[in-house]
């Protein structure tokens, strides 16, 4: 420790003000405040920080959460492999086989990811003269967990570069944004290259292998979705779904643990609340957003199942929160501290609105299976109004209060 | 039921700055403040739920083929539609002038906020094609109401969240090149996605 110290010292120099490569110096300085804690003070102006966490730590934590979810979903993607060509049944045989298949295809999509990210990133902190922050670490992590894993690594790489520049570098960098930036490359893709993040076939990675007799890749979402056209109970659609590769695919219980086919980091419920854990412990995400997201999306289903015009809306509304990315978007999008709602009662209503909103837009609307990116982008969208009207309803109250 | 639907899929679906970018201009121009904006939004609810169905009477008794029958049977061929554009913006102008006078009796410092774009309301681009729309889908009067108050709750949103955005804008760090219409451009680019959410659905 104490020679890398030495030898950061002995450089900075020649980056600060009049050195020889003083433009780099924010290049050097985020180097430096990764490795060691900045030991600078805040000014007597802004905002007064009485915490040793500075906003480093604190998307270091984003991405500690993230693990278990990029664990579960490099295992997932050998996992679903092997069941989609038949070659072994059972959860745990053939480990290293899984895990082999799945770090082949999902640690390229983080690495381009976090390379484009970082690209631009460092560009602009140059040009721009502002830190590199560690924003682009959560970014770089979150952007592969919400892809599938067959995606074209160019489309990784334009998303991201697109996602940093317009959702964020044009605003001024980390803490800026207006959208969530892994939501705005999610859809960004989704709209310019539909044919390699929607449908049956993407979700799962076959190679050159032939697949097994009767196989469907759809998702949980897509077999409930026409189940609900074709008026059959879903349900009993979703266990009968797939029974070529082993019966009880999309089961609750499954569908919780996450066995399924899907994008790389969103499938497991279990492991986004493990992320959830973590986040709302070392009190990074705002308990509030998650709870209400969940709430949210079981009082639409209900609400739905009170309706149930079609067969989709009488599904039991538990099965939302354990279908298609709910979980991991309530849990590591929507809680985005910069894009979120910033006042207590807003993020009540925020995060409520973000799980209704999935809800609708899951079962209303034959254009899109998972609601959940596009709920978060319209509740971003709304957040500053839901602030506004809060901070504006708290003002009256108390001039009420206050007698002259 | 189905004039719900139509309140719904107006409002969302069918959103005139974002599925048609209609009325960009005082939506770009007067989304500086929430306040203002409020008041822009307010005015063009107004404007647009009257003026759909006073045109849409208009279009019915005499700019429609054959719809000057009430006059005698030798009016059967006679076609007015082409007049329908003129027709339409005279109904909007006066329907403003009316908006005008009110809002400078009752609320003038929004009438100075609002400044040129409250006259500027006449030639909204959001407010014809809310009546030209009306026209061409073969609206019920009932219908017609409905859609134009739609069609204004929808700009009304849109307005009112873009000035939201900008306001909390002030604490960000853009670049000098996109201050003001640039980044103003490059938000409403990114709400048009978020509002994607609702397109396809079928009311």
């Amino acid at each position: 420790m104490k020679f890398l110290r030495e030898l950061l010292d002995k450089q900075k120099p020649m980056f600060e003000k009049g050195g020889k490569l003083e433009k780099f110096y924010y290049a050097f300085e985020a180097g430096e405040t990764f490795l060691f804690t900045p030991n600078h003070t805040a000014g007597i102006k802004g905002a007064q920080v009485k915490d040793a966490i500075d906003l480093k730590r604190m998307m270091i934590t984003v991405v500690i959460a993230m693990i278990p979810c990029l664990l579960f979903g490099i295992y997932n993607t050998g996992h679903q492999h092997f069941l989609a060509t038949g070659q072994t049944a059972g959860l745990w045989e053939d480990f290293g086989g899984k895990m082999l298949i799945g770090l082949q295809l999902v640690l390229p999509i983080v690495i381009v990811a976090y390379a484009a990210g970082g690209l631009v990133e460092a560009v602009f902190a140059v040009i721009r003269k502002h830190p590199i922050n560690e924003g682009f670490l959560v970014t770089g992590m979150l952007i592969p967990l919400v892809v599938p894993a067959t995606i074209p690594l160019w489309q990784v790489a334009l998303a991201t570069i697109f996602a940093v520049v317009i959702a964020k570098e044009v605003f001024g960098g980390t803490g800026m944004n207006i959208l969530n930036v892994a939501m705005t490359a999610r859809a960004f893709l989704y709209f310019a290259y539909p044919a390699q993040i929607s449908g049956d076939t993407v979700w799962t990675y076959l190679g050159d292998q032939a697949v097994v007799d009767g196989f469907s890749g759809a998702t949980a979402l897509a077999v409930a979705y026409t189940a609900g056209v074709e008026g059959e109970a879903v349900t009993s659609a979703l266990a009968a779904h797939n029974t070529a590769i082993g019966a009880g695919l999309f089961e609750f219980g499954n569908l919780f643990m996450g066995w399924i086919p899907g994008s790389i980091g969103e499938t497991s419920t279990l492991m986004a609340l493990v992320g959830a854990a973590i986040l709302v412990a070392t009190g990074v995400a705002s308990w509030k957003i998650i709870v209400g997201g969940f709430a949210g999306a079981y009082i639409m289903g209900a609400l739905m199942n009170l309706l149930a015009v079609n067969e989709y809306m009488a599904m039991p509304a538990e099965y939302h929160w354990v279908m298609g990315g709910l979980a991991f978007g309530v849990v590591f999008m929507a809680t985005d501290p910069v894009s979120a709602a910033q006042t207590e009662i807003g993020k009540w209503i925020y995060g409520i609105m973000i799980g209704v909103l999935t809800v609708i837009i899951r079962v209303s609307n034959p254009a899109y299976p998972e609601g959940i990116m596009l709920a978060v982008l319209f509740m971003n969208v709304f957040a500053p109004l839901i602030d506004h009207y809060v901070v504006k309803a708290n003002k009256t109250r108390r001039l009420q209060r206050a007698t002259v | 039921m189905d004039l719900f639907n139509l309140a719904i899929k107006s409002i969302f679906i069918d959103n005139m700055v974002f599925a048609y970018f209609l009325g960009m201009c005082s939506f770009l121009a007067v989304s500086k403040k929430v306040s203002t904006a409020l008041g822009l939004g307010a005015a063009v609810i107004f404007v647009l739920t009257v003026t759909a169905p006073a045109n849409w009477l208009l279009n019915e008794f005499i700019l429609k083929e054959g719809a000057l029958v009430w006059l005698g049977e030798s009016f059967a061929e006679i076609d007015l539609s082409f007049l329908r554009f003129i027709m339409f913006i005279a109904i909007i102008a006066a329907m403003v002038q009316l908006v005008e006078m009110i809002v400078e009796k009752f609320a003038p410092a929004l009438y100075g906020a609002l400044g040129i774009f409250l006259p500027l309301i006449a030639v909204n681009c959001a407010i014809l094609g809310g009546s030209l729309f009306m026209a061409t889908r073969d609206y019920t009067l009932a219908e017609a109401g409905v859609y134009g108050f739609g069609s204004g709750v929808g700009f009304f949103l849109a307005i009112v969240a873009l000035a939201a955005i900008r306001e909390k804008l002030k604490y960000s760090n853009v670049p000098n090149g996109l201050k003001g219409l640039g980044i103003t451009m490059l938000i409403t680019g990114l709400m048009g996605i978020a509002f994607m959410s609702f397109m396809g659905i079928d009311l």
